[in-house]
């Protein structure tokens, strides 16, 4: 390409262009203090084909991809270009070896333009190294073009969509001629609709001879588009196969090591009396802008209602606002009579509502705290935790050694600081502490998000236990598998307005996803809730 | 998220305006209130406009009446608060609140200088050369934190800038050198603090505030066994003179408050435009700010981010330094222990109300450099406040800013995070 | 948390007093180049062996001076008993007193930083906390009049207490409320505070009847701190109360709710607000009770040491309570032992200064330089060649200008 700059020394392997390279990884290992997470791992990835590497959290293929990427150096093995070892000692060497990665956590800069987030690191310049915006925006426009994927070179990235914003993290990977394009898990956060955009990207891509890693967990994504694919767990390859051979039972065997049950059995729910009871709720983001508009539903005891959606359209805000988080800038909020729409976070778990938060390293532990003193973070002012003014810490350990093994956390001792503990540990925690209290309504946002497939039938399991015992349950949740699976009723967020919740016989998948990209139904939603709005 | 963040999560943006608004009512009254009653209709300023040392063109005195100023720009500001109550400024709101403050000092000063002349221009010439070395003290605050570390120990870097300043410039006789000398002595401290925050990753501010201590000890110690003792050789730098520029300097009123200035306030011009410049649409500058919000996409873009942060600590350094050579070179010629005063903080808070921009720095430090500058002029008058309360002023005007009368903007996004490669 | 930084937490007790004694003697040798570097005999020398002599005397005998204005001369003790004189014996004590004296409102300012730490806030404010109080004790010391000691004393001290703890409560107020960084609003109210102090000095309220530069009236007998060992020795009772402080501290952050509250909002403000609790009002009520205590650092000095009120009382105090804290760890009991230390340091720089003309600013040096050292244990290591500790420093998050 005329007039990019070129500013850091040749290395590893020179190309002209994007051509098609044959990428092999040999025998690839890597060691982080106390796992092993990458155990010799082969795999090579053709030209022009579309490699599915498929795994659970915590299977080692977003390791692999980063020792691919030059973030990490592999302990053994090695990297081969076309058949050529090579050694990536940061991503600058991988993209000059045309390997391109979209991260599941993006690798953007939200106050930056779309054209500035792509030509980062390869700018182009006029004389004295000044910015030339004119031809970025050029060249943005051009690859969007010829690869369909759409986008507006001068937006800010902060205003962008996450499906749009993934289109920018795929053209940034393009415009560096990238001949292998790893996704890391992609489809995570996009609507079923958005899913299909983006296979049909990655089709027109390997038509253009380009090879595609595609990084999931998603059992059906899988075996649509793979031309092959390769099964990872506990950091080793334990399967390769193409979809013809397989099936999603299969696979889903290879990923967990013994037979799951692909959706979650529950017994039919017995609803009872309205515990939650939410009208006209309205409330604003972080920026000033109405994130959550004029939403009403209700939750019964006994029953599990999901809110489906991807993120970003007030889901977040929603629960926060139920906690009192957030300020109600207009509507009510009800919890067993109770009207909470001003309450404090205090008085809002006083009054029997337990929240699993979103983020649980954020909001929901503190990591410097002992498992103990995390286990009574709701609860440590009032007795036996405490008498009046004064702690009392042996309490809180002795409530920890109880729920320590009821929960199955694992950990040394109830004095390990929370942080050290792994995801699901973690999670097991929140938990613990969440469910363990006298609660009439639980609140679950993404509650096994990255969890392990151990932990998250684990956490499945309880929700209906608790379900079952009386209490209302609320689940927010990206993922449509846990929204179908858990939800006796489902609702649908979309830009901060509602669809549902609908008993979730009456709802199929597709109609679901088309929600979740913005349709609506005009259909009513059930049990005591406003009609569904019309946009 | 930090507490402040936790805490005023949820404040809504309608109240934030009401506040404001109630803020110029406030100020409108305190104007009528303080200024204007207990003054009869009688009594006139006058402000006058030339410099007997300056060469510009004669303009006539501004006479006011006192009563008369202070009600009627008392009634502009409370228009201007209902305004802001009922509807709102939005994107103006900055620039009508800046006309707010502008206002209540013209009626403060019509006020002190009542039955009296005040020269204008002298006063608006102090205030841009006191405000010079928060400015430059700005700018190096603002090289520091684009890239992602925040560099409190500017207070400390000028102090060294100063002593190293006014000894290399008395023994060696040369002013250039002495500049030189206290940009380095800036850019040691500079290396120190960087190397603690982006090699052991120990935190900023702590780091910054030990430095601080560090150099406040060391000038002391070293001011008491060396300057004391060889006063004449070691302490007796000479002052830098105004330079006038021909031309500009006739132009009246403005000549003599921007082209008759010494070295330092050009200096502090010129990188004005080029920090301005170079942040906003150069390749460095990209790489720069892409350093400091988001590192770890900065380094999956290939960008070196340790060494960005390292070269951005240590300009700061010499930015700072350059600004505390302004304290003995450009004002009194002698180092005096801690003759910073704090001003290096008060730089921090011109750079965060400057929402992190070589512009907005400049016009939150001329305010404090107005603040720093009132005892000077007002000891000439008679006005009925302690002089100790004047000497106040640029800490708690200071204090007032940060409190967010001015609003919050975002600092960047990575400001302050150590970067850990993984 | 900040703290974590500047000392890796999981390291053991013996290896940390390790390092600090290591970052203590590097400090000391740094600290003696500077001595050395600006010392005229050494550069007047006629030869390079003379000119080495000079430097080896210049800094024996500035630290031989510093350590005997900390703890005197041990071998004097014997026989100052011997001697039988009161003012004999007093005399063999006097740095040991002195040092005591230089502690106590040292452990004060000290847990007033370190108490701000564990609640996330950088209490920068000391100065102005401790002249606050230190005006307040004053002023009820030499107003009040006809009360018993019994009252009039404590009363003093409370009145110290509450005015640092207003010089706290401002700038906690204005961060809960308006996320006004407290590093930049208490410094600020430092300078008020110093301005303040002339400020009053020069009113009748507060000057001494027939005096015209700026010095207050002295307290009264009923409100001084009792001494505790005769007229020629300078410690008072105020120590067994930064004692106390201390003590008070330490069952405050782990024996109480409030210091539940605290610690949670030090460590995860997001999570703390979550769990429910009330973020703002753990923030100002911190920044209250650290101002306080220095505020008590500023009361002591005035009503055991200074008795009358002179601009400049606080001579730095704030400061050095950041080192201690610092160097403390964020401990109570570490804040007394490091209070001990630089407390050891001031005395002692007294007598240097007073034997040798070497400026008392070089304490400050050497005070600075230990907590670099301490802060970088990395660098302690590779001098001195230790065997690595199986720990690794953790990264901190710095809270930044409120974002």
């Amino acid at each position: 390409m005329g007039g990019r700059e070129v500013n850091i020394p040749a290395a590893a392997t020179a190309r002209s262009g994007a051509d098609s390279i044959t990428l092999g990884l040999k025998g690839i290992t890597k060691r982080f203090p106390g796992v092993l997470a990458n155990d010799h791992i082969d795999l090579t990835v053709e030209p022009g084909e579309i490699h599915v590497l498929l795994g659970e959290n915590g299977a080692g293929k977003t390791t692999l991809m980063n020792i691919l990427y030059g973030l990490y150096q592999p302990d053994e093995g090695e990297i081969l270009v076309n058949g050529v070892p090579v050694k990536f000692h940061s991503p600058s060497d991988a993209i000059r070896a045309g390997i391109g990665m979209v991260h599941q956590h993006f690798m953007l800069i939200p106050v930056f333009t779309v054209a500035e987030n792509v030509m980062l690191g390869s700018e182009l310049t006029r004389s004295f190294g000044f910015l030339d915006h004119r031809r970025a925006r050029l060249e943005v426009q051009r690859l969007g073009q010829e690869f369909g994927l759409a986008v507006n070179p001068d937006t800010l990235v902060e205003s962008l969509s996450v499906g749009a914003q993934q289109r920018v993290e795929i053209v940034k990977a393009l415009y560096r001629q990238a001949s292998v394009l790893i996704l890391d898990e992609p489809t995570a956060v996009l609507t079923p609709s958005e899913t299909e955009e983006l296979l049909t990207v990655m089709q027109s891509l390997k038509r253009a001879g380009r090879s595609i890693v595609f990084i999931t967990h998603k059992l059906r994504d899988a075996m649509q588009v793979a031309d092959r694919i390769t099964v990872l767990r506990g950091g080793r390859v334990v399967g390769a196969t193409v979809p013809a051979n397989s099936s999603e039972g299969e696979l889903a065997t290879m990923m967990v090591g013994h037979a799951i049950r692909l959706r979650v059995e529950r017994p039919a729910a017995k609803p009872g009396a309205v515990v939650l009871s939410v009208a006209g709720l309205t409330a604003h983001d972080d920026r000033g802008q109405i994130a959550v508009d004029d939403v009403s539903f209700d939750v019964r005891a006994g029953e599990i209602v999901t809110i489906a959606g991807v993120q970003g359209n007030g889901q977040t805000e929603l629960v926060r606002a139920l906690m009192g988080l957030e300020p109600v800038v207009a509507g009510r909020i009800v919890v067993g009579g109770h009207d909470l729409t001003s309450a404090s976070p205090r008085q809002t778990l006083d009054a029997g509502v337990g929240h699993v938060p979103e983020d649980r390293i954020k909001d929901g532990l503190i990591a410097d705290f002992s498992i103990a003193e995390n286990l009574a973070l709701d609860v440590y002012y009032l007795p036996p935790y405490a008498s009046g003014p004064i702690l009392n810490p042996t309490e809180m350990v002795h409530n920890a050694e109880v729920r320590i093994p009821e929960f199955d956390i694992r950990t040394p001792s109830a004095l390990t600081s929370v942080g050290t503990l792994s995801g699901g540990n973690q999670q097991r925690v929140v938990v613990a502490r969440e469910f363990s209290r006298p609660v009439s309504l639980m609140i679950a946002a993404q509650p096994t998000r990255g969890l392990d497939v151990g932990s998250i039938e684990y956490i499945h399991e309880r929700i209906v236990q608790l379900r079952d015992r009386g209490a209302a349950v609320l689940i927010v949740s990206s993922d449509l598998d846990e929204v179908l699976g858990m939800g006796d009723r489902i609702a649908v967020m979309f830009r901060g307005r509602m669809e549902g919740p609908f008993e979730s016989e009456q709802l199929t998948r597709d109609e679901i996803g088309l929600m979740m990209a913005g349709a609506t139904t005009g259909r009513n939603a059930t049990s005591g809730g406003q009609p569904g709005g019309n946009l | 998220m930090s507490v402040a963040a936790i805490t005023i999560g949820a404040r809504m943006a309608v109240s934030r305006r009401r506040t404001l608004g109630v803020f110029f009512l406030v100020v409108a009254a305190a104007m009528a209130g303080l200024f204007g009653s207990n003054v009869s209709d009688l009594v006139n300023a006058h402000f006058v406009f030339n410099l007997q040392t300056s060469s510009a063109i004669h303009v006539p005195d501004l006479v006011v009446p006192v009563r008369a100023t202070a009600f009627g720009l008392a009634a502009v500001c409370a228009f201007l608060g209902a305004v802001q109550i009922v509807r709102g400024f939005e994107r103006w709101a900055y620039v009508v609140l800046g006309l707010v403050i502008a206002l209540f000092i013209f009626a403060f000063l019509a006020w002190a200088a009542r039955s009296s002349s005040l020269s204008l221009v002298g006063m608006l010439q102090g205030t841009l050369v006191r405000a010079t070395p928060l400015t430059l003290g700005a700018f190096s605050g603002l090289l520091c934190e684009r890239a992602g570390v925040i560099n409190v120990a500017i207070e400390g870097q000028m102090l060294v800038g100063a002593f190293s300043a006014a000894l290399v410039a008395s023994a060696t006789s040369d002013a250039a050198a002495g500049i030189l000398a206290g940009m380095l002595s800036g850019g040691l401290i500079a290396v120190i603090l960087a190397v603690f925050a982006i090699r052991f990753q120990v935190d900023q501010v702590v780091v910054g505030i030990v430095l601080d201590l560090f150099c406040l000890g060391l000038t002391g110690f070293l001011y008491d066994r060396l300057m004391v003792p060889y006063q004449a050789t070691l302490n007796s730098a000479a002052v830098l003179p105004p330079i006038p520029i021909p031309v500009l300097a006739s132009i009246p009123v403005l000549g003599p408050i921007l082209f008759d200035q010494n070295v330092f306030v050009y200096l502090m011009v010129v990188l004005l435009v080029v920090i301005q410049v170079m942040l906003f649409r150069t390749r460095w500058g990209l790489r720069v700010r892409a350093v400091g919000e988001q590192p770890r996409a900065a380094d999956t873009a290939g960008i070196d981010v340790i060494r960005i942060r390292y070269i951005n600590v240590i300009l700061g350094g010499l930015l700072a330094g350059l600004a505390g050579s302004f304290f003995t070179l450009g004002a009194v010629g002698q180092f005096t222990k801690d003759m910073t005063s704090g001003r290096g903080f008060i730089a921090l808070a011109a750079m965060i109300a400057g929402h992190w921009t070589p512009l907005g720095s400049l016009g939150a430090a001329l305010l404090f450099g107005f603040a720093d500058a009132l005892q000077n002029f007002l000891s000439i008058l008679n006005v009925p406040i302690s002089s100790y309360f004047l000497l106040m002023a640029p800490y708690l005007a200071t204090l007032l800013v940060v409190a967010g009368v001015v609003g919050r903007a975002r600092p960047p996004a990575a400001d302050g995070k150590p970067y850990v490669k993984q | 948390m900040i703290l974590q930084s500047v000392v890796a937490p999981q390291s053991t007790t013996w290896n940390s007093i390790l390092v600090v004694l290591l970052a203590f003697v590097t400090a000391l040798v740094v600290s003696a180049g500077f001595v050395i570097a600006s010392d005229p005999t050494v550069f007047a020398a006629p030869d390079p062996l003379s000119a080495l002599g000079n430097a080896g005397a210049a800094v024996v005998n500035a630290y031989g001076a510093l350590l005997a204005g900390a703890i005197g001369n041990p071998s004097s003790i014997p026989a100052a008993f011997s001697s039988g004189t009161p003012s004999g014996i007093a005399l063999a004590f006097y740095p040991l007193s002195e040092t005591l004296v230089a502690a106590c409102p040292l452990v004060f300012t000290g847990l007033a930083v370190a108490l701000g730490f564990r609640a996330g806030l950088f209490n920068i404010g000391g100065e102005g906390q401790v002249i606050a109080g230190g005006l307040a004790a004053g002023y009820v010391g030499f107003s009040v009049h006809g009360l018993p000691g019994i009252v009039e004393l404590p009363l003093a001290l409370v009145a110290g207490f509450v005015g640092g703890g207003l010089w706290g409560f401002v700038p906690g107020l204005l961060k809960a409320r308006t996320g006004a960084h407290e590093v930049i609003s208490t410094i600020m109210l430092n300078y008020v505070a110093i301005y303040l102090t002339y400020y009053f000095l020069n009113t009748a309220l507060f000057q001494r009847p027939g005096r015209t530069d700026p010095i207050s009236r002295v307290v009264d007998t009923g409100a001084m701190l009792p001494s505790l060992a005769g007229v020629n020795l300078r410690v008072h009772a105020g120590v067994f109360l930064a004692v106390l402080a201390a003590v008070a501290v330490y069952f405050l952050l782990w024996r109480t709710v409030f210091g539940f509250e605290f610690r949670a909002v030090g460590s995860n403000p997001a999570a703390a607000r979550a769990a429910g609790i009330n973020v703002g009002r753990v923030v100002v009520l911190a920044m209250t009770l650290a101002g306080g205590l220095a505020g008590l650092a500023g009361a002591t000095l005035i009503l055991g040491v200074q008795f009358s009120l002179t601009p400049g009382f606080s001579s730095g105090l704030g400061f050095d309570g950041i080192t201690v804290a610092l160097l403390g760890r964020g401990n109570p009991a570490g804040v007394v032992a490091a209070a001990l230390l630089f407390g050891g340091l001031r005395a002692g720089s007294i007598q240097m200064q007073a034997s040798t003309s070497t400026p008392v600013d070089l304490v400050q040096v050497i005070e600075a330089l230990v907590i670099l050292f301490v802060a970088a244990p990395a660098v302690i290591r590779a001098i001195y060649r230790l065997r690595t500790a199986p720990v690794s420093v953790t990264p901190t998050v710095s809270p930044g200008w409120g974002s």
